[in-house]
């Protein structure tokens, strides 16, 4: 339980990825079977136990401490489970520390009624991270910033092979993972991948490069399609069984039961998940409403119906089509999605054109309906096998440029890392009129990218020059009428949102320029914004039901 | 009729005064007698008329302050006593920093103990503090909570060179309070076998050439200027907390930054100050060891100066110890700064 512990507490205070990973790594390396893999299945969510409540942990707390003692110490910390960890009055004659196995085999097999007593030893038995780390395991709640994307690198890197072999067989192997650290300790063979409904690792796209590429690549070579602005996903359907998962494998179908539904199909479809009104889809932002609730209930699903725009089929049946060319893989997905007709399952259609230069044309100035939403260009060339990661010269993405819109930078926080000792993440708003008419500005987001190493030094140094104010690693700027910086920051879509006080919510927002030119007054407003958001907002249609 | 300890010790607007002696305890504003526990600058301020305080604390002070930091000196060795107005003045270790010290008043059969601030584990730096039986006892509560229950120093440190060696690229910059605690982490890195140069802030230079001035054997230092940039790839440097949040951090590529503090215990704080690797080593007693001190010493009376007063206050009560909370101003806690 100590090194769980230590690397939990470690991995609560790293920002960076790649220092996670090294800890991660590192932790495979030195911890023995079985404890590695239960600590794997803690970090990525695969471990609950229904018998631990956080009831218990208050009520252990309670008989043990003086509760004005609790009460005070509970004030100061905030956290139940760090105040429980830190204020245990251990005492003396516990047993020896258990292990993280020894944890989990307990707390898979144990009653309600034999948990307080389990939980009271083990506290006595550790050291105020232990406790807190087995607090934090019990109730779920590690938030440690460990996705199952980064754990699956961490795999790849420990055993040193593509991350794309861990997304492989993923879906076959169950905690703790005893013949996934076999093979890639070179002690057996690849485990199997073959379990029913498995996810096949995606085929990913690179950026176009507009100055170089296209000389480089013949036009007749590729078909193109709308790049949509929703969740690439895997929907598989085999011997029975139906998943759908995240394009790095994770299974996200308990979210989309009526997207389960409508996979009649033996097979599986590489396409695009989206809210789909009949066949008109929503913005993304009806999709993230859908991605926020780990189950849907009836309403939701009927506000926003999901559905599967289709664009590839990696298996027809039994059939692994991944080695032939898109042109036939296409050719088989079209038959397979007329022979589905299901309202929740339509194709991406292909965009016809002769040459780069009228599809430039197209990107610049889509067609009515849903490709006014998407995000751009794919292209596709035509012989490509399915390729596993992201092969060089077979699949490209070619976005539609950015939105832009200045805004004055409010607030500046403290980077880490190569960061430390500057201030590069910028809160920044756009103006707007007051209930007494005034202009104030209201924060619209944070940008943390985009600019040079230049750059940032000469904003860190705008920064401490127009400070007004400060809350801990916070700072805030001199913004209104008469001076203040303006940004133009660029971002790929805008929702609504009830979480921001302005009541918008950027994608991917990135200082593209630092308007050093332009006085503060100048920026946008908030209704140039919320103009944008009309246009991109279709509102949902009484298409519900089975349109 | 029996004594009242007021009568020896009360606390006044300057600082806790003793009557019969004439003189402050650690006064916050210049006065005519002080008698100095150590050389924190919340304890030990310039501009006295006369200073008692220990060799190492009057050392502290001349650094600080100059030569002519009060109008006469008088070093006391620890355990030496002197004679004020019939009150007989002791100080003894308090294991706090290199010198610091507790006042012990003895008058008419009574004793108080002023234990200024405090700590009970061993500190390689300074002598341990020594448990003085008395009638009333003076304590600091900085970590008056049952949250606060620091380690050991070693596992600490372990994690430190630990990390050293997960990330071999970066610099681990700890903060470390410039007096007591920059010493305390050299010398315990140094005993747990990091024999490489250790790098330090300028605010730090010359308490460190103090320290070995006095057989605190530091090992290899060597400033943090810029001009040695590729120097600091995989080595410690030692800087103030506060250098951690200005620009001077920049010389580092990609640093770790460390703080070390009794305040780290608490995850939130850790995480306000952009810590990476929060190392919980403090200079103050933790919970157990203010209420070990307090059960081994058995004072009639239990008085607060500064801190989290509440709980130890509520603690006394649990354990029939009258105690009082003394909210003296002006006494500040190095170790969050």
């Amino acid at each position: 339980m100590r090194a769980f512990a230590v690397l939990l507490d470690r991995l609560a205070f790293t920002p960076s990825r790649n220092a996670k990973l090294v800890l991660l790594a590192d932790h495979l390396r030195s911890t023995l079977d079985p404890d590695r893999g239960w600590a794997l299945a803690a970090l990525t969510g695969a471990l609950s136990f229904s018998a631990a409540k956080p009831a218990i942990i208050r009520s252990a707390a309670e008989a043990r401490i003086d509760p004005q003692l609790f009460a005070l110490s509970y004030d100061y910390v905030g956290d139940l489970a760090e105040t429980v960890a830190l204020a245990w009055p251990v005492r003396p004659g516990a047993n020896r520390e258990p292990d993280l196995s020894q944890v989990v085999d307990a707390l898979l097999t144990a009653s309600k009624h034999e948990v307080p007593k389990l939980l009271e030893g083990w506290l006595d038995a550790m050291d105020a991270d232990g406790r807190w780390a087995l607090l934090k395991l019990m109730t779920g709640a590690l938030r440690v910033g460990v996705s199952a994307r980064l754990a699956k690198q961490a795999l790849a890197d420990f055993g040193g092979v593509p991350v794309e072999q861990i997304e492989e067989v993923w879906h076959s192997q169950h905690p703790p993972y005893v013949d996934l650290f076999a093979w890639l300790e070179g002690r057996s063979e690849r485990p199997s991948p073959n379990a029913p409904a498995r996810f096949r690792p995606v085929m990913l796209a690179q950026a176009i490069d507009e100055a170089t590429d296209f000389a480089r690549y013949d036009a007749q070579d590729y078909a193109a399609e709308w790049k949509w602005d929703g969740v690439r996903v895997q929907a598989v359907n085999e011997g029975g069984r139906r998943a759908l998962y995240s394009r790095t494998g994770d299974d996200i179908g308990k979210a989309f039961p009526d997207v389960l539904e409508s996979l009649g199909f033996e097979g599986v479809i590489d396409g695009e998940l989206l809210v789909m009104h009949g066949h008109t889809i929503g913005g993304f932002g009806d999709l993230q409403q859908r991605l926020n609730r780990k189950t849907p209930d009836a309403a939701l699903m009927g506000k926003h119906p999901a559905g599967i725009r289709a664009y590839d089929l990696l298996m027809d049946g039994d059939e692994d089509l991944r080695e032939q060319p898109f042109s036939a893989r296409r050719g088989r997905l079209e038959k397979l999605v007329a022979r589905a007709a299901n309202p929740r399952l339509d194709l991406s259609p292909l965009v016809a054109f002769p040459d780069w230069e009228a599809l430039a044309g197209i990107r610049a100035d889509p067609p009515a309906g849903d490709p006014q939403l998407s995000e751009g260009l794919m292209l596709k060339r035509l012989d490509s096998p399915y390729v596993a990661g992201r092969p060089k010269g077979l699949w490209f993405k070619w976005k539609r440029d950015p939105h832009l819109v200045d805004a004055v930078l409010m607030y500046a926080q403290r980077g880490h890392g190569k960061r430390s000792g500057f201030y590069s993440d910028y809160t920044f708003g756009v103006w707007r009129e007051d209930s007494n008419g005034d202009r104030v500005l209201v924060p619209v987001g944070k940008a943390y990218f985009g600019f040079t190493d230049e750059e940032l030094k000469q904003l860190d140094k705008y920064v401490r020059d127009h400070t007004i104010d400060r809350f801990g690693p916070v700072r805030s700027i001199r913004a209104d009428m008469q001076s203040g910086l303006v940004l133009e920051i660029a971002f790929e879509g805008l929702q609504r949102s009830t979480r921001h006080k302005s009541g918008v919510a950027m994608r991917f927002p990135r200082v593209n320029r630092i308007r050093w030119d332009k006085p503060s007054r100048e920026a946008d407003e908030l209704a140039t914004l919320e103009a944008l958001l009309s246009a991109l907002a279709r509102p949902a249609r009484g298409l519900s039901g089975n349109s | 009729m029996k004594l009242k300890p007021q009568a020896l010790l009360c606390p006044r607007p300057a600082g806790l005064y003793c009557p019969p002696g004439d003189f402050y305890i650690d006064p916050t504003r210049p006065v005519d007698r002080a008698v100095i526990t150590h050389g924190h600058a919340d304890h030990a301020r310039a501009g006295h008329g006369v200073v008692a305080a220990t060799p190492e604390t009057l050392a502290i002070m001349a650094v600080r302050y100059g030569e002519d930091f009060a109008g006469r000196v008088e070093p006391l060795r620890y355990g030496e006593t002197i004679e004020r107005g019939g009150v007989d003045v002791t100080l003894v270790p308090a294991g706090h920093i290199l010198g610091s010290a507790q006042a012990v008043l003895r008058w008419k059969g009574m004793t108080i103990v002023v234990s200024g601030d405090y700590k009970r584990r061993a500190d390689p730096t300074c002598a341990p503090f020594e448990p003085i039986a008395c009638d009333v006892f003076v304590t600091e509560a900085t970590f008056g909570l049952p949250v606060f229950r620091h380690p050991p120093d070693s596992d600490e440190i372990a994690k430190l060179i630990k990390s050293l060696e997960q990330f071999p690229q970066r610099t681990h910059i700890v903060g470390a309070y410039a007096l007591g605690k920059a010493q305390r982490i050299i010398r315990l890195l140094r005993q747990a076998g990091h024999d490489q140069v250790i790098y330090t802030h300028g605010a730090m230079a010359r308490l460190d050439e103090l320290y070995t001035g006095f057989g605190v054997d530091l090992g290899p230092l060597a400033p943090a200027t810029v001009e040695k940039k590729a120097a600091f790839e995989g080595a410690v440097v030692i800087a103030p907390p506060s250098a951690l949040e200005g620009t001077w951090v920049r010389r580092f590529a990609d640093p770790v930054p460390c703080f070390a503090s009794g305040w780290m215990r608490v995850k939130a704080r850790a995480r306000q100050r952009h810590v990476e690797l929060p190392l919980i080593i403090s200079d103050h007693a933790d919970w157990d060891e203010l209420t070990n001190t307090i059960s081994e010493v058995r004072p009639e009376e239990l008085w607060v100066t500064h801190g989290a007063e509440e709980a130890l206050l509520r603690w006394s009560a649990l354990n029939d110890i009258p105690a009082k909370a003394l909210a003296i101003v002006g006494y500040e806690d190095e170790d969050d700064d």
